[in-house]
């Protein structure tokens, strides 16, 4: 196999693994940019993920070839009405942002599975019949090297997810609403003092999270899964945290470190049919992700500066 | 009201409203949460089999509670639990599948690697914090999933590509033939001796040495700490170590006790995160742990028996579990409403 040829098989795989971590990474930053930590990310794409294979199982008569697309927007509003336990607990009920993000995580999975059960009286759920399918982007595709590395056989959620990367950026850096969340989540008094209203931004941000985790989790399912069981969505939740890390919050950045760990997942899922990577024991591509969030953090990968109220909860006239 | 009988109230009102939103869960989804509950406690406390199932399932509850209990006492979050659990199950069954020894130097030998594995897994944590000021928890859970594939290629690679290490050396084994034979053959083990005696250790580190003065002074004021001549960075890693030590010898239970071996694991055994539960519901006391690791393990036990004798799944205990820790978590809100409600019982 030639290198390009390689690429031509890897690069696509890459941004496919990647898309769910990229969209539920930007869903993070937006939470995080407002100062609310989110570990339960995971939990979020678990009932995003449960929520895509329930919708596409239940109307795929109705939708039809449309039913993923439907299913996405069903799992974007149920996440983030469940993301909004965590904004309660965290922004209103002071918890510790981390102990509620577990319990998320927690409740998201047993939730689900008490559901898999109850409906389909099995432990997993069928598999769908309509799911995202490959497609080729009109006259792109057509450039030479790139158009088969890029736009040949891509997945529209890949192209989703891109997007959606770049819109976070815009919103974020470029409007009045970016900047007063980045500010809530920088210093929240005074964002308070200039007539922010700190709790309510905080909620806006988490339910984004929360939607986008959705979205991040219904692509997976309707993509790579095809069903749901206890193991459909295994880490992704916290590899998106990662990348978010990794990314050093900044929506672009996110997205280059959730293709990235795309890439690292392909290898380790495709690795064994290229030359060279094959001899690789597949446990260093596995935890390469993990293991280089952790190197990023310790300032071997240039520094990485979390927004300075992350984490706090916000006490009107306490200083 | 006193701040002592508040702060046991937090608790046990968690607990309550936890039950009753379980209980509101399965009304909904057309069960009946009285059979619900009494397969729960049937599950507990139906036979001396099933109490003896019960304490075993407590050991391991009990052990990764005081990991992150003693991490909480120096204001350190340990989510690494669950990883330092993993790799405690893994070094311990290695000893005990390794070696042949005699039982006074191997069962000794297998549960300290274990402890030592657990050490190794929160010290690189707590050294990059107390070195680089990262936070531990975002390190932790990433330590939890290079603990997850990295034990699953080892049990691979010792056993050449198979998914199981195979029985540990007897040996090595914790089985007890007469908590067996007095519990109706369960798997109930001598580790929760082990386990109880190192509440003692944790309640005497704390209460009774420099040390535990000094972590908890850390926990309390990092920067009274330091300009008491402190040395907080050497605290922080201490920390570290000792709450991963403890988490090791949670996985030691389940090695050398319950399963006997080491396997590929698809995912999570979920004990460390629940000792987040426990350390939380016990107030990161070692009394109050014994409390929290009785309800959680019992709760997790008795579930399996639900959907046998009532047809109700058994995540409904994960989802009660999940609710206490909410509530718990929110304890401002439920302080707020406790002062309020015994205010206006003062004044009228």
């Amino acid at each position: 196999m030639s290198l390009l040829e390689v690429l031509y098989f890897l690069v696509p795989a890459a941004i496919f693994y990647a898309a769910p971590l990229i969209v539920t990474a930007i869903g993070g930053v937006f939470s995080e940019r407002s100062g609310v930590v989110n570990i339960g990310l995971e939990g979020l794409m678990v009932m995003g993920a449960f929520i895509g294979i329930l919708f596409n199982l239940s109307f795929v008569h109705i939708f039809g070839a449309g039913t993923p697309w439907m299913a996405l927007l069903a799992a974007m509003i149920v996440a983030s009405l469940f993301s909004l336990l965590h904004a309660v607990a965290s922004i209103t009920f002071r918890a510790d942002h981390v102990v509620s993000g577990v319990a998320i995580n927690l409740l998201a999975i047993a939730l689900c599975l008490y559901l898999v059960k109850m409906i389909y009286g099995k432990g997993q759920t069928d598999f769908i019949q309509e799911r995202f399918l490959r497609d080729d982007i009109p006259f792109l595709k057509d450039i030479p090297v790139l158009g088969p590395m890029f736009f040949q056989n891509v997945y529209a959620t890949s192209v989703l997810a891109i997007v959606i990367a770049i819109l976070a950026w815009v919103v974020l850096y470029f409007t009045p609403f970016g900047l007063r969340l980045r500010a809530v989540g920088e210093h929240p008094m005074a964002a308070d003092t200039m007539g922010i209203n700190v709790t309510r931004m905080r909620y806006i941000a988490v339910m984004i999270s929360g939607g986008l985790a959705g979205i991040g989790g219904a692509i997976y399912s309707q993509s790579i899964s095809l069903d749901f069981s206890h193991s459909t969505i295994n880490g992704q939740g916290f590899m998106a945290l990662a990348a978010l890390i990794f990314g050093k919050w900044h929506p672009l950045g996110a997205m280059g470190a959730a293709l990235f760990f795309g890439f690292a997942q392909a290898l380790s899922i495709v690795g064994g049919s290229i030359p060279f990577i094959e001899d690789v024991p597949n446990v260093f591509l596995l935890i390469l992700p993990y293991v280089l969030t952790i190197l990023a953090l310790a300032g071997f990968i240039g520094k990485a500066h979390a927004p300075k109220a992350l984490g706090t909860s916000y006490i009107k006239g306490k200083r | 009201m006193s701040n002592r009988i508040v702060n046991i109230l937090v608790p046990v009102i968690s607990v309550i409203l936890g039950l009753l939103v379980g209980a509101i869960v399965m009304l909904v989804s057309g069960y009946d949460p009285i059979a619900g509950y009494s397969a729960l406690w049937n599950g507990i406390f139906g036979d001396v089999y099933t109490m003896g199932e019960t304490i075993r399932q407590i050991t391991p509850y009990i052990l990764a509670g005081l990991a992150v209990a003693f991490a909480f006492r120096t204001g350190l979050f340990n989510i690494g639990v669950e990883g330092q659990l993993i790799v405690g199950w893994f070094a311990a069954a290695y000893v005990g599948v390794a070696f042949d020894l005699p039982k006074m130097i191997h069962l000794p030998l297998a549960i300290l690697a274990a402890a030592a594995a657990g050490a190794l897994w929160g010290f690189i944590p707590g050294l990059l914090k107390a070195r680089f000021k990262v936070h531990e928890v975002i390190v932790t859970i990433m330590m939890n999933y290079v603990a997850l594939h990295t034990t699953n290629a080892l049990v691979r690679a010792i056993s050449d590509g198979g998914d199981n290490t195979g029985p540990i050396n007897p040996n090595a084994s914790l089985r007890s033939d007469f908590l067996a034979n007095m519990t109706d053959f369960s798997r109930l083990h001598y580790g929760i001796i082990i386990a109880l005696v190192m509440v003692l250790v944790m309640y005497i580190i704390l209460e009774k040495t420099t040390l535990g003065f000094e972590l908890k002074a850390v926990g309390l004021n990092q920067h009274a700490s330091e300009y008491a001549g402190m040395n907080v960075n050497k605290n922080i890693i201490l920390a570290m170590v000792i709450s991963g030590a403890f988490a090791g010898l949670g996985g030691a239970m389940e090695a050398l006790g319950t399963f006997g071996f080491a396997s590929v694991k698809g995912g999570f055994t979920g004990i460390g995160f629940d000792g987040i539960a426990v350390a939380l519901l016990g107030a990161n006391t070692p009394l109050g742990i014994i409390f929290g690791a009785t309800l959680f393990g019992s709760l997790k036990y008795g579930a399996t028996n639900m959907p046998n004798e009532a047809g109700i799944p058994e995540e409904i205990v994960s989802i009660v579990i999940a609710i206490i820790i909410f509530f718990v978590a929110s304890g401002y809100v439920i302080r707020l409403l406790v002062q309020r409600f015994s205010k206006n019982k003062e004044a009228k």
